[in-house]
C-alpha cells in the first residue's frame, strides 16, 4: 500500500523546471504494527497514537480501514441540501478504531509534525512510525527530534501513459488519497463549482474528504490549492 | 457494481464520483448504468456517496416538472437521493477487481490484505530490506487510470529476466504461475483494476538498470506506473539513495522516512 508516497507536486512535473516553490503544508505521520511481533494491546496503541495527534491540531486523522475524520452519512433527509453537519469528528476516529489498521494524521505546519513526533518518540508505543513529507523536512524533524532515521522510500513520480492523467491542480488535489477513491473528474466538477462561485472552496474541500477511505486527505492544503485555482492564479 | 434502474432517477451524481468515469446516462432509458469491462469494483459509488432514501418516482416527477421549466436545482453533489447503487456478487475472475482496488477489503481472492506488503513502513521491526539494498515498489494504474493484467505481466515478465526476485507476500505474486518468468494466470488477463503494485528487491548497484527496464515497459503499457524505491539507513541515518537516483534523473523530493522507533514487543508467533 502506498497510499502518501505519491502526492503530486511541481517538483515531479514531467518537464520540470527549478522553480518548484516547496510544499509547506503537507506532513502526514502514520503508525503500523506487524502481526505476532507488537500488534500486542493494539486498539490502546493506536488511541494513543491519535490521541496524541489531537494534541497538535491535524487537519485529519484517520483509520485505514474505517475513514478519516469527515465520512460519508448514509442516512440524509432532504434538508441536508440546506443544513448539512459538515463538522470532522476525530472522536469517532479513536471511538471506532477495533483492530488492525494503519493510523495516521495529517498536519499543515512541521512544528506541530515535529512536535507530534516528539509526543510518539516519548509514548514509546512500540509500533512503526512514518513520517510521509518532503525528505528534507522529515530529515530536519528527525535531527530536532533526536532520532536516527531507519528507512527511506523515494517516490519518483509517474511515468508510462502520463498524457492520460489530468492537469496539474486535479493531480495534487486528487493524489491526496493515494487509494484513488477521489475521482478526478469529481474534482474537476467542484474546482468549476467553486469557479461559477456555487461552492466555496472549504466546502468543495469537505465533499471530497469524505470519499478518502483512510483519512490521509489534507483538507487544508486542498482548501488553499481551490482558492488559488478559483482566480486563476497558476 | 450496478445501478437499480427502479431507484435510480438520473440525477448523475454518480457519474464524476466514480474514479474510472465508468458511469454514465443511457439516454434511451433515462437511467444510470455502469460499463462493466471500466469498472474495478472499487465500491467508491457505493461506499463514498452519502444517501437520501427517497421515493424515486416521486423525485422523478420534480426533475421532470424543473425540467420542464428550465430550472437548475443545485444538490449536494456527493449524494445519490434514491440508494440506487448496488455491490454485486462478485465470481472469479472479477473477484480480483475487487481485491486490488477496494482498499478497505482484504484480497479475498489472493489471501492478502492490501494491495501490497508494507514495504519499508515496518522495516524497523521486520528488517525486510537490508543495507545495500533497494525495495522497489512498482505500482499500475494510478491515479485514475486503471490497469490491466496483461499489462502489468508485461513488466513482470521484463523483470523476471533481469533476474529480479518477486516479493512473495505480494498479492500480484500470488497470482503468478510461475514467478521465475514472471508470467500471471492467463485466466485474470484482462481484468482491470484501478491498481496493482509489483514488490522486488536488488542489491543497490542493480538499481540503474531496474529504472532503465522500467522506463522502457512503461512506454510499452497502456497505462500509468508510479515507482517507489526504498533502502535501509546506515547507523548515522543517511542513504545513498537520494544521490543515485537523481544521478538517473529522477526526482527525490518526496517520500517515507521510517523513524526505527518500532520493535518486537512480544516474542514472535511463526
Amino acid at each position: 500500500m502506498t497510499n502518501t508516497l505519491h502526492r503530486w507536486s511541481e517538483h515531479y512535473a514531467f518537464e520540470r523546471g527549478s522553480g518548484a516553490a516547496p510544499v509547506e503544508n503537507d506532513y502526514i505521520v502514520f503508525a503500523m504494527a506487524t502481526r505476532n511481533l507488537n500488534d500486542d494491546d493494539l486498539v490502546e496503541k493506536y488511541r494513543t497514537f491519535a490521541r496524541l495527534a489531537l494534541r497538535h491540531n491535524p487537519v485529519n486523522i484517520g483509520d485505514a480501514t474505517k475513514g478519516g475524520a469527515l465520512r460519508p452519512q448514509p442516512r440524509l433527509n432532504p434538508l441536508a441540501h440546506w443544513r448539512r453537519e459538515h463538522r470532522p469528528d476525530p472522536e469517532r476516529v479513536i471511538n471506532e478504531i477495533d483492530g488492525p489498521t494503519t493510523m495516521s494524521a495529517v498536519f499543515s505546519t512541521f512544528e506541530a509534525m515535529e512536535a507530534f513526533v516528539r509526543d510518539l518518540r516519548d509514548a514509546d508505543l512500540g509500533v512503526s512510525i512514518n513520517i510521509s513529507a518532503p525528505m528534507d523536512a522529515a530529515r530536519r524533524c528527525c535531527q530536532e527530534a533526536g532520532i536516527k532515521r531507519h528507512s527511506v522510500e523515494y517516490s519518483l513520480g509517474f511515468q508510462g501513459r502520463v498524457e492520460r492523467l489530468p492537469d496539474r491542480v486535479v493531480l495534487e488535489i486528487g493524489t491526496m488519497c493515494g487509494h484513488g477513491m477521489i475521482a478526478h473528474n469529481l474534482v474537476k466538477k467542484l474546482l468549476d463549482w467553486v469557479k461559477e462561485g456555487r461552492r466555496t472552496p472549504k466546502e468543495a474541500t469537505q465533499y471530497l474528504a469524505r470519499f478518502c477511505s483512510c483519512g490521509v486527505f489534507n483538507p487544508a492544503r486542498a482548501e488553499q490549492i481551490f482558492d488559488k485555482a478559483r482566480t486563476g492564479t497558476p | 457494481m450496478q445501478i437499480s434502474q427502479y431507484r435510480c432517477v438520473a440525477c448523475g451524481n454518480c457519474i464524476p464520483v466514480c474514479p474510472m468515469g465508468a458511469i454514465y446516462i443511457d439516454p434511451a432509458v433515462g437511467r444510470a448504468q455502469v460499463n462493466q469491462d471500466e469498472c474495478v469494483e472499487c465500491f467508491t459509488c457505493f461506499r463514498g456517496m452519502s444517501k437520501e432514501h427517497l421515493f424515486p418516482p416521486m423525485v422523478r416527477a420534480i426533475r421532470r416538472v424543473a425540467k420542464a421549466f428550465r430550472f437548475r436545482f443545485d444538490p449536494e453533489p456527493d449524494i445519490c437521493p434514491t440508494d440506487a447503487i448496488l455491490p454485486t456478487e462478485l465470481q472469479w475472475p472479477r473477484i480480483v477487481r475487487r481485491a486490488f482496488s477496494d482498499p478497505q477489503v482484504p484480497h479475498e481472492s489472493t489471501g492478502i490484505h492490501g494491495r501490497g506488503t508494507a514495504e519499508v513502513k515496518t522495516n524497523d521491526v521486520t528488517g525486510r530490506v537490508k543495507e545495500g539494498e533497494a525495495g522497489f515498489v512498482i505500482e499500475f494504474g494510478r491515479p485514475g487510470v486503471g490497469a490491466r493484467f496483461r499489462d502489468i505481466q508485461k513488466m513482470t515478465e521484463r523483470l523476471a529476466a533481469a533476474g529480479a526476485e518477486f516479493e512473495k507476500n505480494n498479492p500480484v505474486t500470488s497470482l503468478m504461475t510461475d514467478p521465475a518468468k514472471g508470467l500471471i494466470r492467463e485466466d485474470i488477463l484482462d481484468e482491470k483494476v484501478l491498481s496493482a503494485i509489483v514488490e522486488i528487491k536488488v542489491g543497490l548497484e542493480q538499481v540503474p538498470a531496474i529504472l532503465q527496464i522500467v522506463r522502457s515497459v512503461s512506454r510499452e503499457i497502456d497505462t500509468v506506473v508510479a515507482v517507489g524505491v526504498s533502502t535501509r539507513c546506515d547507523a548515522g541515518g543517511e542513504d545513498p539513495l537520494a544521490r543515485l537516483l537523481e544521478a538517473e534523473g529522477y526526482p527525490a523530493y518526496r517520500g517515507k522516512t521510517n523513524l526505527g522507533l518500532g520493535r518486537a514487543t512480544q516474542q514472535a508467533v511463526l
